[in-house]
């Protein structure tokens, strides 16, 4: 059963809105502008598709073009954090943190520059571009940074409050965001805070940990999985770090078995997060639900989706698979 | 605000000091570089106890000019100037390298006071110096930004990237000085691959250069005096040094790039450095 209080999209199942997260982020970065005046953006010949095109226009005093040159960007960004300012430095999310990880560690992580990384074009989502463009592994490379928090908003309206949350934050910040028009699942009024994981259905029998897109894919498996009398929790765990390690650790004790879904490796990101987290303190049966240690490849997004076993029918067998496993060691 | 000091003579006695200070430091700590901070005493003290407006009692001060440095192993010579200059008592200098100190193998900015960034993996500095510059350009402030780079460093690309944006928004806030002291961990400069012509590259890129004698402090002021005058660009200063600096059997040699001292070798080289004390402009031994 949906969470009220989530107060997601009356029309969620039926009559579903798309829009980017990417778009979220673009409205988001300019409320934030609009918020602080120290807010500036830095962007590497890529304006207008991570969305930094309507920031460009409002505040032009305030973007920064730094041509092809992530790494550079990273330290200017700093240079600019540590003079009093919030950077927004955005690029595809292969090359930033991609390229200029060194940087991120160094210049910003290591040296607590308030700089917000933004990450777009990121997922396998990205479709025709290739397997080059298809970022699947900026979550673990930057999970592991200290001082760096990782946030991977669900919907558009996770992406616009989460950037306008980054500017509030104070320190490195890494939020990724895809391309691709993406399903409505969230309102203005969903509760949204970082390092809060937001309970989105209630259920009983297992308990599914997703963000990005994979948050929607796994209310639909929810709700099929319902006809065969599973209750499934559904819980949108966009701040990958820090988790909100207490309500991860109460479901996956009241359902006692985990699955993890998200658009990306599933090795070192939310799935490898949440299975750390258990196996310290809870051991319970769990699946990961992601890209399987390998490359992307060219494709329309919805079939290299269902390709790389990233949609609701991948949800619903690792739930039926990890209510197996629940089942055999009792 | 620190006074800044303007006889010469004076200032080549601090630049002495801080050299014993770094053949100390390095002795005690068992590791770390000799020859690149040896090689920059004349600089950090021309920048720290002439050129730079900085208040050591008040490192935050908003209005202070900053010294980012990229070449982050050098740091032996930045923390016995900053200790020199009164950001911490001298004797912290011991702690180089050691478990609990402030004074990490690499400077880390949040650890010491007067430290403006973290560095040790080279080529980074220039980028978050032009952060800087854009930003103090952009709030209308006066201060200036100097960024001390290595000239082995140059073969990271992200240099380049940040000397474009520095050419391309006019940064004439920003100074780079480079250590051109020829040497690198594997050898000479030009042999593992070469830089020069260092001073054209910067020029095509829209920065003004001037080459000074790096061991020259007159020089060196009046060259980071005229990168803050000069008003269209920004400004890089080639300071042609000799690695280990005053030490004779460190001078040129790329072996001592990244080892310290030992004991006896310690010891020869305080002493040598002692003699070179000047007092009056006559050079006489400490002792005499």
């Amino acid at each position: 059963m949906i969470n009220k209080e989530a107060k997601l999209d009356s029309n969620l199942f039926s009559n579903t809105a798309f829009k980017a997260t990417r778009d979220g982020f673009g409205d988001g970065v300019v409320e934030a502008a609009k918020i602080n005046k120290d807010v500036v953006l830095l962007c590497c010949d890529l304006t207008e598709s991570t969305r930094s095109l309507a920031f460009k226009q409002a505040f032009p005093d305030r973007f920064i073009e730094v041509g092809v040159a992530e790494q550079d960007m990273a330290g200017i960004a700093a240079g600019l954090a540590f003079s009093g300012k919030i950077p927004f430095i955005t690029s595809y999310a292969v090359f930033s943190p991609g390229r200029n990880w060194d940087q991120i560690r160094v210049s910003i992580c290591y040296s607590e520059a308030n700089v917000k990384i933004i990450g777009a074009h990121a997922g396998i989502s990205v479709g025709p571009d290739g397997a080059t463009h298809q970022a699947l592994e900026d979550v673990s490379i930057t999970r592991v940074l200290p001082n760096l928090t990782v946030v991977v908003p669900c919907d558009y309206y996770d992406a616009k409050k989460a950037a306008i949350e980054a500017a509030k934050f104070k320190g490195p910040f890494y939020m990724r965001f895809a391309r691709e028009k993406t399903p409505i699942v969230t309102t203005q009024e969903t509760p949204f805070k970082i390092g809060r994981a937001e309970l989105f259905r209630h259920g009983k029998d297992v308990v599914i940990i997703a963000n990005g897109p994979l948050v929607y894919q796994s209310l639909l498996a929810a709700e099929e999985l319902e006809k065969e009398d599973i209750n499934a929790v559904v819980i949108n765990c966009h701040t990958v770090k820090p988790l909100d390690k207490e309500t991860l650790l109460k479901y996956a004790q009241e359902t006692g078995a985990v699955v993890t879904a998200e658009e990306h490796q599933i090795n070192g990101a939310l799935g490898g997060a949440i299975a750390e987290l258990l196996v310290e303190n809870y051991p319970v049966p769990m699946k990961r639900v992601g890209v399987r240690d390998r490359f992307g490849e060219s494709g329309q997004p919805d079939e290299l989706m269902k390709k790389f076993n990233i949609v609701k029918e991948d949800v619903i067998k690792a739930v039926k698979d990890v209510m197996a496993m629940k089942k055999s060691k009792k | 605000m620190l006074n800044k000091i303007h006889d010469i003579e004076k200032l080549y006695e601090i630049s002495n000091t801080i050299r014993q200070d770094i053949i100390i430091m390095l002795l005690e700590a068992g590791s770390g570089h000799s020859a690149g901070p040896l090689g920059m005493a004349d600089v950090f003290t021309a920048l720290y106890f002439n050129v730079i407006n900085h208040a050591p009692e008040n490192p935050n001060w908003p209005e202070r000019d900053r010294v980012v440095l990229s070449n982050g192993h050098i740091c032996p010579v930045m923390y016995a100037t900053l200790a020199r200059a009164g950001y911490f008592p001298v004797e912290e200098l011991k702690t180089l390298r050691k478990l609990g100190t402030r004074l990490h193998g690499h400077p880390h900015n949040l650890a010491l006071p007067g430290l403006e960034n973290s560095s040790g993996p080279l080529g980074q500095g220039l980028s978050i110096a032009c952060g800087m510059a854009y930003a103090a350009k952009m709030d209308n402030k006066n201060h200036h930004i100097f960024c001390l780079m290595s000239d082995g460093e140059h073969e990271e690309g992200q240099i380049w990237e940040a000397a474009m944006f520095a050419g391309k928004n006019k940064l004439h806030n920003l100074t780079g000085i480079v250590d051109r002291n020829n040497i690198q961990i594997d050898g000479f400069t030009e042999d593992i691959m070469p830089l020069e012509p260092l001073k054209e590259k910067y020029e095509s890129f829209g920065w003004h250069v001037l080459e000074v004698d790096g061991h020259n402090i007159r020089h060196i002021i009046d060259a980071c005096n005229e990168a803050k005058a000069i008003f269209e660009k920004p400004t890089l200063i080639v300071a042609h040094t000799i690695p280990g600096k005053d030490v004779s059997f460190m001078e040129f040699k790329y072996e001592w790039h990244g080892k310290p001292p030992n004991k006896e070798e310690a010891q020869k080289a305080l002493e040598e450095l002692r003699k070179l004390r000047t007092l009056g402009g006559k050079i006489i031994s400490e002792h005499q």
